[in-house]
């Protein structure tokens, strides 16, 4: 861990000021802390922003708006969250542990940085972490790597499941920077590597998330979060699906998918969303949607299985979605 | 309670007051509250903190090392490399600790060759731990990489036998009978490969030393060791220090598998630095350093059974290729194990080993057995199978009664078909369909699967110590190390009811190289030696005080034999006149004396040995349900019956037996070190990727202890410290087939191999 400046921010504005190259913006810490200690990320100077007046969970229009820093903890049982937005509750829930959601902030979590092995070692090369230096995970060890929008120069994966379940609600992030306020829909927030996969996401240098307000809640109903994994809690997904659907009757009128550790952004294929629209809610539909999603997958040596798990997986969480059985937490069988 | 102390009783503990009964690990609030203290958190005036440069590369040369940058770092005391170490022994013989493998021991530092990836490279001293990883950063390496060799399954063909035998280690027996052409005629055949993952240990506590330098020059040394004798013999070797130079000690120990059976390299790298700055050091490795000396090695197996239609076996070829390191033949007893557990007259085992660019392997809980047992018991499943016997039934038809690897030497006891039996009854099996995927629950297939755990009894040369103090308090120990496994409890209890005292009045104190010699603790032979040793001790002491007690004016014990001689309560009293005693207290402040004390051995009894051979065994019955289709296994219910004489503690003894439970459903599902063939590093070196059991995973676990009677030691013991998890993996992918019909022979079972 290299030598730091530390300084505490009082305002938004401050923290903005502050800023400068190589800083930070530090929070729960939960990722940036074990990042510095890799020798990973050295920034020279850390903004606290832990005192800022970010963490409330309040209404915002017929939505919610959650403060950037509102622990996971505090979003996970929030009763409005549970009884409007019950998908972001589960996912949430589905990952970490218990003292890590306490610890860990909204904004923190959309900036979580890939679980890549090579990105974490500092003995390899990694475009992400040293942009030119290569990318042994291709053709090394990647059966946790991603098989959606990966380039020659990165195939890692976006690691949380609170993102995904925000991709699906189509959430909001509000930013604040020194060149003022903005929006960002959740589906541009994170990018995929390209060239520069050293930037994970659209945020501009500076800029510091307050806010992730949540549309009005439409999935209270039909919804689920199914994380498949290594082992039964405790661990990063392989596949994840956020699936949330309105029906009427028997027919989906809305659905929104978004898939975990499979991209280096949640990812979503609006194609098939549509492709399930005015559609049975049936096994059929469910698997012409996986289908057509899995079509652009691309294997890489060793996470082949990933492109079938990925289909199953979609398929299930419809069917739960649809059923109204969402995944439960404390049962690890999946329904 | 017995009041009678027949002479037999004088080799054993006498009464059974404390032996035998459940009683919670007396560490417990210690460890709980943190009292408790590890090799790396005593405390020294004037610490300072050495924190290891680790080689990126696997194989090749160190060009440079410039560490003028990380000097320049206030607080930065030194930077120890190859080119500035101070000067060691250097024969082999000087490194090669107590349980070394034949060959040339990994020095740190030695010089600019490296063997692994992960080796150390640089230690940078500062006056703080934070400090010195911030200056290790900056230490610049430059390397002459070369391509490193670690791919087990390229190399194959660059198997050996090792020339050198590793001392305690059987080497596979000369094979009897055909087995290639009993396999060829043989009218049910079954053969197959298996592979077990690269697993590391991954205890709690990662390895750490703290070295005290004392004002008289000597060192007090905090090891995290698993028997503070093998570290001392070897920083006496290597550093050419005397005995009383040096005194180690390790009360606790936050997990070792096997991990701390051999001094590590930061050990080593403690000692140098203290010597070279005077002063008191502390290393203590990372995590991702954890990966970067010993593991389990995957090992390449092969099996081919050859049966008899109504199951009787009638060959059996084990073989198996195993990695390690350049510079050592690591061994262990992989295939041996088939010909032990079952009857047959064609035999042949063989066990090969393959030079790669890794650190070597070494023990890992059952180390060996895990392997060998899961490819033996999975390739029995498939025997049962083949031949439509059902998987008990076709076991106890090939039933050993005697150790075939052994000359036909017969068991000193095995009590494996009540293993089967009692386990069948609690499990349920009579009520288990044979066809695979014939039961379902909701989306989930379930399985059954059975097999057969088996682990050597050994015991090993120990000595103790046992003192009584007229406040009538007895204090016992030796050298060895309590792991975990309730080694202090167990001593405790052996104590205070061979001197027929309470278990509050006796302390038990280990890990201390000022007690009385005791070997490493591992090879599930702690209780069988120390017990022995301590009970021999307090034996010792109880015939002393009794010599007392008779020599007292108005002895109410005057003219009685020892062997009438009963220990209880406190008190020496007479066998069959209990009116007659006397206080222990009393005894010995009527004698003036301010202790009584003796140090006694104990070791392997070689008329038994002669005559037997000695085996823990365990029948393990798994229930999974898995969700085909997603690949998802659970492993819902375990049931493990295990025959390892005498339980001196119920509730400790069970404690081991699910912890080799739970390390055997992360063997079967979970432990993997992946490494990448093209830099010879292990990628996942962290315990957030590499998967051990979380809560989440372990369902429930019975344990059954099978009443079996030993005579291999005084107490009848067999150890139980890996016996657990032996068997257990087979267990779960024979269940996993029952359940799915698909027949996993490499793990671990991920997600993957069952889509």
């Amino acid at each position: 861990m290299n030598r730091f400046d530390y300084v505490r921010a009082g305002t938004v504005a401050e923290a903005v000021q502050a800023f400068g190259a190589g800083a930070r913006f530090i929070a729960g810490g939960t990722n940036l802390i074990d990042l510095m200690k890799y020798d990973v990320e050295k920034p020279g100077r850390l903004i606290d922003i832990t005192r800022l007046p970010l963490d409330k969970i309040e209404a915002h229009g017929n939505g919610l708006r959650i403060g950037a820093l509102a622990t996971n903890a505090k979003v996970a049982y929030d009763d409005r969250v549970a009884e409007r937005y019950p998908l972001l509750r589960n996912a949430i829930l589905a990952g970490a542990s218990a003292q890590l959601r306490n610890a860990a902030s909204t904004g923190g979590n959309l900036l979580q940085r890939t679980r890549c092995y090579y990105f974490y070692d500092t003995a390899t090369a990694c475009n992400k972490r040293e942009p030119g230096s290569g990318c042994p995970a291709i053709g090394g060890m990647n059966r946790i790597h991603a098989i959606f929008g990966t380039s020659e120069n990165c195939i890692a994966t976006h690691p949380s499941d609170m993102c995904i379940a925000l991709a699906a609600l189509e959430a909001t992030v509000q930013v604040s920077g020194p060149q003022g306020d903005r929006s960002i829909p959740f589906s541009e927030f994170h990018r995929l590597p390209g060239d520069t996969p050293e930037t994970d996401t659209n945020l501009a240098p500076g800029e510091i998330i307050v806010a992730v307000d949540l549309p009005e809640s439409r999935f209270p109903q039909h919804y689920t979060y199914l994380k498949l994994r290594d082992r039964l809690s405790y661990a990063f997904a392989l596949v994840s699906v956020a699936a949330a659907l309105e029906l009427d009757g028997d027919t989906v009128k809305t659905a929104r998918l978004a898939l975990g550790g499979v991209a280096h952004k949640p990812w979503r294929n609006r194609e098939a969303e549509a492709l399930l629209e005015g559609k049975p809610a049936t096994r059929e539909s469910f698997q012409a949607a996986a289908d057509l999603i899995v079509s652009e997958a691309q294997p890489q040596s060793e996470n082949g299985f990933k492109i079938d798990l990925a289909r199953r997986a979609i398929v299930r969480g419809l069917e739960q979605a649809a059923a109204g059985t969402p995944q439960s937490l404390s049962d690890k069988r999946i329904q | 309670m017995t009041d009678t102390a027949s002479p037999q009783t004088f080799s054993s503990t006498g009464r059974d007051t404390f032996v035998g009964t459940p009683r919670s690990r007396i560490d417990g609030p210690a460890k709980v509250t943190g009292l408790a203290k590890y090799a790396g958190e005593f405390a020294a005036p004037g610490l300072a903190y050495g924190y290891v440069v680790s080689s990126a590369i696997a194989k090749g040369r160190i060009m440079s090392i410039d560490a003028t940058k990380a000097e320049a770092v206030p607080g930065v005391l030194k930077v120890l490399t190859h080119e500035n170490r101070p000067r060691t022994a250097w024969r082999d013989k000087n490194f090669q600790d107590q349980v070394a493998p034949p060959g040339s021991p990994f020095r740190a530092l030695y010089d600019d060759l490296i063997a692994f990836s992960g080796q150390p490279v640089a230690l940078v001293v500062a006056e703080d731990f934070e400090t010195a990883r911030y200056a290790a950063s900056l230490v610049h390496v430059t390397y002459a990489a070369q391509e490193p060799g670690t791919d087990l399954g390229d190399l194959r063909g660059t198997a050996y036998d090792p020339p050198g035998k590793r001392q305690g280690i059987k080497p596979p027996p000369k094979p009897w009978g055909d087995a290639d052409a009993a396999f060829d005629s043989a009218p049910v055949r079954v053969q197959g490969a298996y592979s077990l993952a690269d697993e590391h240990h991954n205890p709690m506590e990662p390895h750490a030393s703290t070295v005290v330098v004392e004002q008289d020059g000597t060192y007090t040394v905090y090891d995290k060791i698993q028997g503070v004798s093998n570290s001392h013999q070897y920083l006496t070797n290597v550093f050419g220090l005397k005995p009383d130079q040096v005194r180690v000690l390790n009360p606790y120990l936050g997990g070792g598998f096997g991990s701390g059976l051999r001094p590590q390299y930061q050990l080593f790298l403690a000692m140098l630095a203290a010597q070279e700055l005077k002063r008191s050091v502390r290393v203590t490795l990372t995590r991702d350093q954890m990966w970067s000396f010993t593991y389990r090695s995957e090992a390449l197996q092969t099996i081919a059974l050859g049966a008899e239609p109504d199951g009787t076996l009638t060959a059996l070829r084990h073989d198996a290729v195993q990695g390690t390191s350049q510079y050592e033949d690591y061994q262990e007893v992989v295939v041996n194990w088939s010909g032990v557990l079952y009857k047959c007259d064609n035999v042949a085992l063989g066990y090969r080993l393959v030079k790669l660019d890794t650190p070597t392997p070494g023990d890992m809980r059952a180390p060996g057995a895990v392997t060998g047992v899961f490819a033996i018991e999975t390739a029995m499943d498939e025997l049962a199978y083949a031949t439509g016997m059902d998987p008990i039934a076709l076991r106890l038809k090939n039933y050993a009664e005697s150790d075939a690897t052994a000359e036909g030497k017969p068991f000193g006891s095995k009590e494996l078909r009540r293993c089967f039996a009692l386990g069948a009854e609690r499990f349920g099996w009579a009520k288990r369909k044979p066809e695979p995927r014939t039961t379902r629950e909701g989306r989930e297939l379930v399985g059954w699967g059975v097999a057969t755990g088996i682990w050597e009894s050994m015991m090993m040369q120990s000595s103790a110590i046992a003192t009584l103090t007229p406040d009538g308090r007895l204090t016992v120990g030796n050298s060895t190390g309590d792991i975990g496994t309730g080694t202090y409890t167990i001593l405790t209890q052996i104590a205070a009811d061979t001197l027929g005292l309470s278990m509050e009045s006796v302390t038990t104190k280990l890990g201390d190289t000022r007690l009385p010699e005791a070997p490493v603790a591992g090879g599930s032979w702690t209780a069988a030696s120390s017990g022995t040793a301590v009970m021999k001790a307090c034996r010792k002491v109880g015939e002393q005080v009794f010599k007392l007690a008779r020599a007292m004016e108005n002895s109410p014990l005057a003219n009685v034999d020892f062997d009438r001689a009963v220990f209880a309560d406190g008190r020496i009293s007479v066998a069959g006149d209990p009116g007659r005693s006397v206080a222990l207290v009393e005894v010995l402040q009527a004698a003036g004396v301010d202790k009584v004390e003796a140090v006694e051995e104990a070791g392997p009894d070689k008329d038994f040995n002669q005559a037997y051979e000695a085996y823990t065994h365990s029948a393990i019955f798994a229930e999974v349900k898995v969700d085909e289709e997603l690949g998802q296994v659970r492993v819902t219910r375990i049931v493990s019956a295990i025959a390892a004489g005498k339980i001196l503690n119920p509730k400790t003894a069970r404690s081991q037996i699910l912890g080799g439970v739970v390390m055997g459903i992360g063997s079967a599902l979970e432990e993997e070190s992946m490494l990448d063939h093209r830099i010879g590093r292990f990628m996942n070196h962290n315990l957030g990727e590499y998967h051990v059991p979380v809560n989440a995973d372990i369902y429930d676990i019975d344990v059954i202890f099978v009443d079996e009677e030993d005579k291999a030691n005084p107490l009848g013991v067999k150890g139980l410290g890996e016996i657990g998890i032996v068997g257990t993996a087979a267990a779960i992918t024979n269940a996993v087939f029952h359940a799915t019909g698909k027949r996993v022979r490499h793990l671990p079972i991920t997600v993957d191999k069952l889509l």
